[in-house]
């Protein structure tokens, strides 16, 4: 029987359940003994320019044993991502100006943790305050400049078009809705924050333990900010504490680290205090929307348009990529004529953006399932069948959209119905009728989603190594960087179908970059299909090797040979009791070991359909989250619980933005979030359990039939809460309400809507 | 400042400055480090370890306050010390899994082992509202709370088809309702 589709409980979960993981700030490393510990001293203001720095006191201070600024900082000040404006650098430590609360303008290098928070406490920074932008709409007027030597606050000009529609773009259209709507910045929030440790050797070279979701571009980013060759770094990964797409690449932060390292002739240890996460770790989302959608009455969409406005933050990052992500899936799972979007990234100052689940695509589902919701109200058509009239159907398969994107496989509209029905929505709407008639307080709102999201787009390429020893274990290394994904056990089941050798004998290894010297790590749902099927094929590819070799041993042809996975041997077909030689003894004569580069060439696209089911207090404008059903088809399932568990977390973080969650900055950039008494991550109080229906449609891009499943939940979660929670209140004449979508936003929208009506 | 504290089982005592937080004397005097550290407002819980019994967020106990008292923290359950999930929790978290990148993972655990303490015939709605303050960002907390419901002795599955087409409502206790701990 096939491991492949079962249940194998986790292997990492004996050690993670009793002593527990070992995270960057746990290791107790040799080569991190008598480490100083950084404490970065922060800026209190949002933009400021700076007159001075005292670090006198400080330096005096008990434990101190070095405090550095700008001035002492020689780590040349970098374009964290190569298409923003070339003026708009970040230093590793502020010299002249401050952008935005939380930049780090000194380290102070302790004995002690505790003395570090003391004697940072200490260093006294003469700011000037300057005026901050904030708002993404006064940043593009460009009146106050993060970088007056830039000009504007325009990051880049990479998502620029060629040529605008003209005004005829909805003149064929009966009906066209517009609005703008927000999608709100929000944080990642991993529980680890992040944390980096670093040491020279003798040799030269320096070695950084730190937290991060791809080790071997981590490398080279922190190389290039040093100057440095790449070679005389080494990255090594304890387990991640989670990530989300926000520990992607390095912070720079990971090069201070070494450089202080350097400084000191000793090695030095940073770790994060939660506020000081909740200011410097990139946070995701973030964008101004318009939407425009317009149609027929008969619920045929025709033309849609999307105008994008991205907050970079103050250093702009991974952020400034996104918008390509959101404007390539605009049109979502519809089959829509004309399509059109622009987006433009500007710079505030707060806190750098980057990725977050999903990252670019959770906007573009949430912007057109939002569109289509409100086109259905406007012409009072069910939201669900307004959504089969235009999904694209299978037939259509592969289908390249006006977006640009090339869907590989999909049945949306079988993903709908199979939503509907495991909801019983026929129900549930009569159910919402009843209490609508009645005048319930309480009444019931029902959301739907259909959406398509692009996994592996990032980065094609991912290797692995399968090596089987002489005791009969094997050693995996792969590319991927696990934080909680279960490559572990993921990638053994693989290598175990293949082998024959059982999954409690096969060890990953990830996330060292002088054992794997390349690989992309893991993030945009990329690792199954790409570093997941490298595994496979080199496993597939051992064989192959092992049965070459076995054909001396066993003197016969090798077309005669097989793998005997019930006892990991080689085989001649057919004679059962024939001489056989098993991988083991195979390599105990000649080292067996493979290495396979795998290219998918091309993303996936999974896809899926939620509805959710919330109940909103009219009275008070508190909306409650019910239940959920979630279709997620990510093709074949590798490990139902593994899966299943990437979709609890997804859904969870989708209904997290939908609901609660929201990072705050006043009008001077002060952030009113920065700790987790203030930011809104749900408890399991806040949430339901949640219903799963699986649908398993192979992609064509690999051959296992491979997609990714990691962000799906997020993806389709959102926007069916969210328009949930809208659907509850639109018999009382709401049309919309941007997330989270508190109490007092519900309440706000149900009396402005009553207003309106009373006029 | 000296103090003396049974950390699971065994008699620890070391001279510390007052200020000293109980979690980072487990994590730096004894070097036991599965008690994480994921906030400074008391509000994740991935530092929760029992203090006479009681789960209590030790990021915010001193060590002082534990003097003469005894700590168990997730290296202290049955098995644990050998490598193995020899406590009916550990046990469902792995069946069920309750846990992805493993942060909030000791402190779950701890809670969910007072949590059975204090209530053996706990439902769905209890184990969410029991477990309000402890934070989770991978799971969504459905495979938690199974877990918790395993060890406890529950059918997950009726417990949660039960609450799913239950009218009665989820509420954090002192946090949602904004009452106060009634």
């Amino acid at each position: 029987m096939s491991i492949l589709g079962t249940r194998v409980v986790r292997t990492e979960d004996p050690v993670f359940l009793t002593r527990g993981a070992t995270y960057t700030d746990d290791l107790t490393d040799e080569r991190l003994t008598g480490a100083l510990h950084v404490t970065l001293v922060r800026s209190p203001l949002a933009h400021a320019t700076i007159n001075s720095i005292d670090v006198e006191e400080a330096r005096n201070a008990p434990g101190v044993v070095a405090v550095f600024t700008g001035a002492d900082c020689d780590i040349a000040p970098a374009l964290l991502f190569p298409a923003a404006n070339k003026q708009m650098v970040r230093p590793f430590l502020a010299t002249d100006r401050v952008r935005y609360v939380g930049e780090a303008v000194a380290a102070v290098l302790t004995e002690e943790a505790y003395q570090g928070e003391d004697a940072a406490d200490l260093v006294d920074v003469d700011y000037e305050p300057l005026d901050a932008v904030v708002d993404m709409k006064e940043a593009l007027k460009d009146e106050v400049l993060l970088f007056p030597e830039a000009g504007t606050n325009s990051v880049t000009a990479m998502h620029l078009n060629k040529d605008e529609p003209g005004d005829d773009f909805f003149a064929d259209c009966e009906v066209v809705v517009s609005r703008e709507i927000v999608n709100q910045r929000v944080a990642a929030a991993p529980l680890e924050t992040r944390a980096a440790s670093a040491y020279w050797g003798e040799d030269g070279r320096c070695t950084i333990f730190c937290s991060t979701q791809n080790a071997q571009s981590a490398r080279d980013e922190v190389a290039g900010w040093l100057g440095m060759d790449a070679k005389d770094l080494r990255l090594i990964l304890p387990d991640v504490g989670g990530g989300f797409g926000a520990k992607i690449g390095a912070d720079p932060e990971f090069a201070l680290v070494a450089w202080l390292s350097k400084k000191v002739g000793r090695p030095v240890r940073w770790n994060e205090s939660r506020s000081e996460n909740m200011t410097g770790m990139v946070q995701g989302r973030g964008q101004l929307q318009t939407i425009t959608i317009g149609g027929d009455r008969d619920g045929t969409v025709k033309a849609y348009r999307l105008d994008v406005v991205a907050d970079a933050g103050a250093y702009p990052r991974l952020g400034v990529a996104l918008p390509m992500f959101t404007r390539m899936m605009a049109p979502g799972t519809y089959d829509i004529p004309k399509v059109w979007s622009t987006a433009k990234v500007v710079a505030t100052n707060t806190t750098s953006t980057a990725a977050y689940r999903g990252a670019g695509r959770p906007e573009a589902t949430q912007a057109i399932e939002r569109a289509m919701d409100l086109f259905a109200d406007e012409i009072g058509m069910d939201p669900a069948e307004l959504r089969k009239k235009n999904v694209i159907k299978p037939e259509q398969f592969p289908f390249t959209t006006k977006g640009g994107a090339e869907y590989d496989t999909g049945e949306y509209a079988k993903a709908i119905d199979l939503a509907c029905k495991a909801a019983n929505y026929e129900g549930l709407r009569a159910e919402q009728a009843r209490r609508r008639e009645r005048g319930d307080a309480l009444q019931l709102g029902i959301g739907v989603s259909s959406y398509v999201e692009i996994t592996g787009g990032g980065a094609f390429v991912e290797n692995a190594t399968v090596q089987v020893h002489p005791d009969g274990t094997v050693t995996v290394l792969t590319g991927t960087s696990p934080h909680g994904q279960g490559h572990a056990t993921a990638w053994a089941m693989l290598a175990s179908e293949e082998l024959g050798i059982p999954v409690e004998k096969i060890t990953v290894k990830h996330g060292d970059t002088d054992l794997i010297p390349t690989g992309a790590g893991t993030m945009g749902s990329r690792s199954l299909q790409t570093g997941g099927v490298a595994v496979h094929n080199a496993a597939v590819e051992l064989v192959e090797l092992a049965k070459q070799r076995a054909a001396d041993v066993l003197e016969a042809s090798v077309d005669d040979l097989e793998l005997d996975k019930a006892t990991g041997s080689i085989v001649v077909k057919g004679a059962p009791g024939a001489k056989s030689v098993s991988l083991a003894d195979l390599a105990g004569t000649e080292e067996l070991k493979v290495f396979h580069e795998w290219d998918a060439k091309k993303p996936t696209f999974p896809f899926g359909a939620h509805v959710a089911v919330v109940e909103v207090d009219v009275e008070s404008g508190k909306a409650t989250v019910e239940r959920i059903w979630a279709v997620d088809d990510a093709g074949p399932i590798l490990n139902p619980l593994i899966f299943d568990g990437q979709r609890h977390g997804g859904i969870a973080q989708g209904i997290a933005q939908a609901m609660l969650e929201e990072v705050v900055f006043d009008s001077e950039g002060q952030p009113l979030t920065a700790t987790f008494a203030d930011y809104g991550i749900p408890s399991a109080a806040e949430l339901p359990s949640f219903d799963l229906v699986t649908m398993e449609t192979p992609t064509t891009i690999n051959s296992m039939g491979y997609k990714g499943v990691g962000e799906a939940g997020t993806i389709g979660s959102c926007p069916a809460v969210h328009n949930a929670v809208i659907d509850a209140v639109s018999h009382l004449g709401v049309r919309h309400i941007d997330m989270p979508l508190t109490p007092v936003r519900v309440w706000t929208a149900i009396h402005e809507a009553q207003k309106e009506s009373a006029k | 400042m000296k103090v003396e504290i049974t950390v699971n089982g065994e008699h620890t005592s070391h001279d510390v400055e007052p200020r000293t937080l109980l979690a980072h004397y487990l994590r730096e005097n004894l070097g036991l480090k599965a008690t994480n550290i994921g906030c400074d407002t008391t509000s994740c819980g991935a530092c929760t370890v029992l203090v006479d019994g009681e789960a209590v967020k030790s990021c915010t106990v001193l060590a002082v306050q534990a003097d003469q008292q005894s700590v168990t923290t997730m290296e202290g359950l049955d098995g644990a010390a050998q490598g193995e999930l020899g406590h009916p929790v550990t046990k469902a978290f792995r069946q069920e899994h309750g846990l992805q990148c493993g942060f909030c993972t000791p402190g779950m655990v701890m809670a969910a082992v007072s949590l059975i303490e204090e209530n053996p015939d706990l439902t769905e709605k209890d184990v969410r509202e029991g477990l309000e303050g402890n934070l989770c960002r991978c799971t969504g907390y459905h495979n938690i709370v199974r877990a918790v419901l395993v060890a406890a002795g529950k059918d997950p599955d009726a417990a949660q088809a039960a609450e799913a087409v239950s009218d009665e409502r989820t509420m954090a206790p002192g946090f949602s309702t904004g009452k106060g701990d009634q």
